[in-house]
């Protein structure tokens, strides 16, 4: 059977860049045809975020139990060590997946838009044919989004396949490696490498550059790397993979030296790539800007009502951005006046402990006259009652000297991820340090120490 | 730690220059092999320049609209190992760079934006603020996305709060007072459009206009503009459509204007020809090469249709859809851009009553149809409706008389007019 479908908006891929533009656009009256080749979700849904996130809780839990067994620990000690069925973690983890699955096949149905399940290739900028399991479908619109996403890179000298895994094939073990080597020292490797080795796993990290997580400065990422060296992660900086060892990774190291590191998994994560390829881009006449599809501020690409959205269009690739645009398109779909214009785009990092920056960067700020002032969660009431004062956290604040208007905010410590909205929020608005300083904050909280960094940049912080 | 220098490679034959059109990386990055640098303009590819080492680029030479000359250097890298340059900078003449160069598919950059600068009103408003060069206005989002419902340009509004911070308030006191600047006449909704974008006249568009005023600066252009009646020609036309084979293109203007040029033609040699003008010699040629001035996404481009006199109307059809589309693609070759005798350039599908087209240096002729448009003309005495079409022409007057050019627009026009003539020997 084949059909022919004519539909005012289609959306090839239904991560959150697709999904949330799919249910915009329904909630908007625009008939929608959404094509996913896989699961509703997407990269984040399905092999990223998500599945990720829980596998770090379990991490986390375990961790503390096996903490106890050695231990005690504030009182709790447990008589014997924790035992754990990743098979059962990874089974615990499919059904968070899976509910969420099912949400967003549900919120995509009552905004009335149409799934197409199946590999979408366009022909031309308009028209694209899907192979489903009932036949060939045609689908020809008037806007397309396009939301495919990206894919992770590969190492052509350690293709995935056998004991090389992407993060894909991290979140769905069978069996935890007694021994892990993890390529690449950015967020995805460090928050799955942690996520390890709190499991027991023993991890050795390689890494090209002379840092962990260049995306962050130095300051911020040191509690991350002291948690490394204290929980004996092996961590080999300026070090290069090159290919698989006798007995797993063989790696030259930053002297010269070659090494061969045993390890049962390799664990290659040096990025992601937008997927721009096998799907007919070359038939769309839209420009790209390097390996992205090259949009504007409304997500345009060259070609007259062909839009594209998230990890497909450039840095930052993060769930938050794919889906605000996908929200965005579809509004100017509709008629209204939008524009990407974020004053700051977040990023949060789940290692140990989590690292989020929002806004600019000491370095970014560099040239400008500005007041820095750091608030530790040493000094912090919630952070010392949930053991978490200890691990060189703080919060940091950056101003300009001569309005004091907040600039950027980064924190490192337990649970910071939860703070990144509130630095989101003083960005957006506009915020002033008085602004944050005005502003009562519940006591036993983290946030305290954001308001206690905003009280110190004035020159007159209460608790240090 | 070395260095390495790459130059600008030899990107095709005879080239001894290219221009730079885009920079894909800037100095601080780290760029690994094979990763794309920059973007070169020769005389008609772009070409992308991938790196052939990995490192770190500590200078770029040359801004995009910039020519530079085969074998300066590009690109300066910091890379592991010894480099192929001393300390100094210089080049390392033992290493030879050679670039893998490979052609884009994709069309040639647009022109490049700058970004246009925010206006300072100081001036205007009992300064509480003044936006730095740069600086984009501190207003919630909420107020943002009321500012672009109502087409208000928030750096232009004053803001109260701190920092300069744009409340709600002063959006709405914005508004009501009309743009500020209009408030002394009474206030209106419409707020002023102020600031000047500055775009670059680069790659595609530098070429379009180094041509068009070589063109005109050194071809003294005589305009010629004559009505024409198409009633017959289009009956004749819609019938070919109607009657026509699955394999036969459907039939525009285009190719029986082809057909009346060519027929007349071999009676005004020093129409299809090219002036040498340096020399002092006209090329009058046999052949009639055809250029179709072509619209494309980034500009202006002239694809030929070769040996026109040698083509019926469907072949001249297939033909030009063949040379615009691989235009419009940036597929087309060089021999498909080069060499026209004499030029059609149509804006007919736009309306318009007559234009004065540039001629296609170093030809010395060019004929534009307008739009066909039905009206009332008298014919025996009785007005009735017939449709006519404009035809425009330009000439150059060195070489062209305006008698003769007149001439020769009349023997196309009598084509025209009785379609059956066209196919007549
Ligand atoms: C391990 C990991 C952890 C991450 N953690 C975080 C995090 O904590 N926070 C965060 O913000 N981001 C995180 N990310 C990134 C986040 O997942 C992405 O930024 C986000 O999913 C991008 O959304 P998207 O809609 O652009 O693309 P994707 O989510 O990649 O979705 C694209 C979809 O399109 C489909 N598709 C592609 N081409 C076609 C086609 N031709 N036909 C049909 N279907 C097609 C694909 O099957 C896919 O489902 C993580 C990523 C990974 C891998």
């Amino acid at each position: 059977m084949s059909e022919r479908i004519n539909t005012k908006v289609l959306i090839v891929g239904g991560g959150p860049g697709g999904y949330v533009a799919g249910i915009r656009c329904g909630q908007l009256g625009l008939e929608t045809v959404l094509v996913e080749a896989e699961r509703l979700g997407g990269t984040c849904l399905n092999v990223g975020c998500i599945p990720s996130k829980a596998i770090i809780h379990v991490a986390g839990e375990f961790e503390t139990m096996a903490h106890a067994a050695k231990a005690p620990l504030n009182g709790i000690s447990l008589s014997a060590a924790p035992k754990i069925d990743f098979a059962e973690t990874v089974k615990w983890k499919d059904g968070v997946v899976k509910r969420l699955n099912t949400g967003v096949a549900g919120l995509l149905k009552r905004a009335k838009v149409r799934v197409v399940e199946g590999w979408a290739v366009f022909s031309d900028a308009k028209t694209c044919t899907v192979k489903t399991k009932d036949g060939e479908v045609t689908i020809a619109a008037e806007h397309v989004i396009l939301a495919n996403g990206s894919v992770p890179v590969e190492l052509p000298f350690l293709p995935f396949g056998g004991k090389v895994i992407s993060s894909t094939g991290a979140l769905a073990l069978p069996v935890l490696p007694k021994r892990l080597a993890v390529v690449g020292a950015g967020y995805i490797g460090l928050e799955l490498g942690i996520a390890f080795r709190k499991l027991g796993v023993e991890v050795t990290v390689v890494e090209a550059l002379d840092r962990i997580l260049p995306l962050y400065d130095a300051q911020l990422v040191a509690p991350v790397a002291k948690w490394l060296e204290k929980n004996g992660v092996a961590l080999h900086l300026g070090a290069k993979a090159k290919g698989l060892g006798k007995d797993g990774l063989a790696a030259e190291l930053k002297d010269g030296s070659t090494v061969d590191i045993a390890a049962d998994n390799i664990l290659v994560t040096v990025g992601r790539k937008p997927a721009t390829e096998g799907w007919g881009l070359e038939n769309m006449a839209v420009d790209m800007d390097g390996r992205f599809v090259k949009v504007d501020d409304q997500c345009r690409t060259a070609m007259k009502n062909v839009w594209a959205v998230g990890d497909l269009v450039g840095e930052p690739m993060l769930e938050h951005k794919a889906a605000t645009q996908g929200e965005m398109v579809a509004e100017i779909i509709a008629g209204h006046k939008r524009r990407f214009d974020p004053m700051t785009i977040a990023a949060v990092c789940f290692t140990e402990p989590e690292i989020v920056s929002a806004g600019m960067s000491p370095h970014e700020a560099e040239g400008e006259d500005v007041i820095t002032a750091v608030f530790p969660f040493m000094a912090n009431g919630r952070a010392l009652s949930m053991d978490g004062g200890d691990n060189g956290g703080f919060v940091r604040i950056l101003a300009r000297k001569s309005d004091h208007r907040v600039l950027g905010i980064q924190a490192v410590g337990a649970h910071v991820s939860e703070l990144s909205n509130e630095f989101s929020l003083a960005l957006e608005m506009g915020a002033v340090l008085e602004d944050i300083a005005g502003t009562i904050h519940v006591h036993p909280t983290l946030g305290e120490a954001f308001h206690e960094s905003a009280l110190r940049a004035l020159g007159h912080a209460i608790h240090i | 730690m070395g260095r390495y220098v790459f130059k600008l490679p030899d990107v095709g034959e005879g080239t001894a220059e290219a221009e730079i059109v885009a920079w894909h990386v800037k100095v601080g990055d780290d760029i690994h092999e094979d990763q794309n640098m920059v973007d070169v303009m020769t005389d008609k590819a772009t070409v992308e320049m991938t790196s052939p080492v990995t490192g770190k680029v500590v200078a770029l030479h040359g801004e995009p609209g910039q020519m530079a000359s085969v074998g300066s250097p590009l690109v300066e890298l910091e890379v592991e190992g010894a480099g192929n340059a001393k300390a100094n900078g210089q080049a390392a003449p033992e290493k030879k760079v050679e670039a893998p160069a490979k052609p884009v598919a994709t069309p040639a950059p647009k022109p490049e934006k700058v970004a246009a600068k925010p206006v300072a009103r100081a001036a205007v408003h009992p300064a509480t603020f003044v936006l730095e060069e740069g600086d984009r206005p501190l207003a919630a989002p909420a107020v943002r996305q009321r500012a672009r419902d109502r087409g208000v340009d928030l750096r232009l509004v004053p803001g109260t709060g701190p920092a300069g911070r744009i409340t709600h308030e002063d959006l709405d006191a914005y508004i009501a007072a009309g743009g500020r600047v209009a408030a002394r006449g009474g206030g209106t909704s419409y707020a002023p459009r102020e600031g000047v974008e500055e775009v670059k006249v680069i790659g595609l568009r530098r070429r379009i206009a180094e041509s068009m005023q070589n063109s005109k600066r050194r071809i003294p252009h005589f305009a010629y503009v004559e009505e024409i009646d198409m009633t017959e020609l289009e009956d004749l036309r819609a019938h070919l459509n109607k009657t026509r084979r699955d394999d036969q293109p459907k039939l525009n203007v285009l190719p029986f204007l082809m057909r009346a040029l060519v027929k007349v033609l071999p009676a005004y040699p020093q129409i299809n020809a090219r002036f040498d003008d340096e020399a002092g010699v006209v090329h009058r040629h046999a052949a009639v090469h055809i250029g179709i001035a072509t619209q494309t996404a980034n500009g202006l481009i002239v694809p030929v249709v070769r040996h026109a006199e040698a083509r019926d109307v469907w072949d001249s059809a297939l033909e030009v859809a063949r040379v615009s589309a691989a235009a419009r693609e940036n597929k087309a070759s060089k021999e498909d851009l080069t060499g026209s005798t004499i030029t059609i350039t149509s804006l007919g599908a736009l309306g318009g009553v007559a234009t004065t087209p540039v001629i296609n240096y170093p030809e010395v002729g060019i004929i534009g149809p307008n739009a066909i448009v039905e009206r009332p003309v008298v014919r025996g005495g009785q007005i009735v409706v017939r449709k006519m079409m404009n035809l425009s022409s330009s000439f150059d007057h060195r070489v062209v008389d305006g008698y003769d050019a007149a001439e020769f627009i009349q023997k196309i026009k009598a084509l025209l007019e009785h379609p059956a003539t066209l196919f007549m020997d």
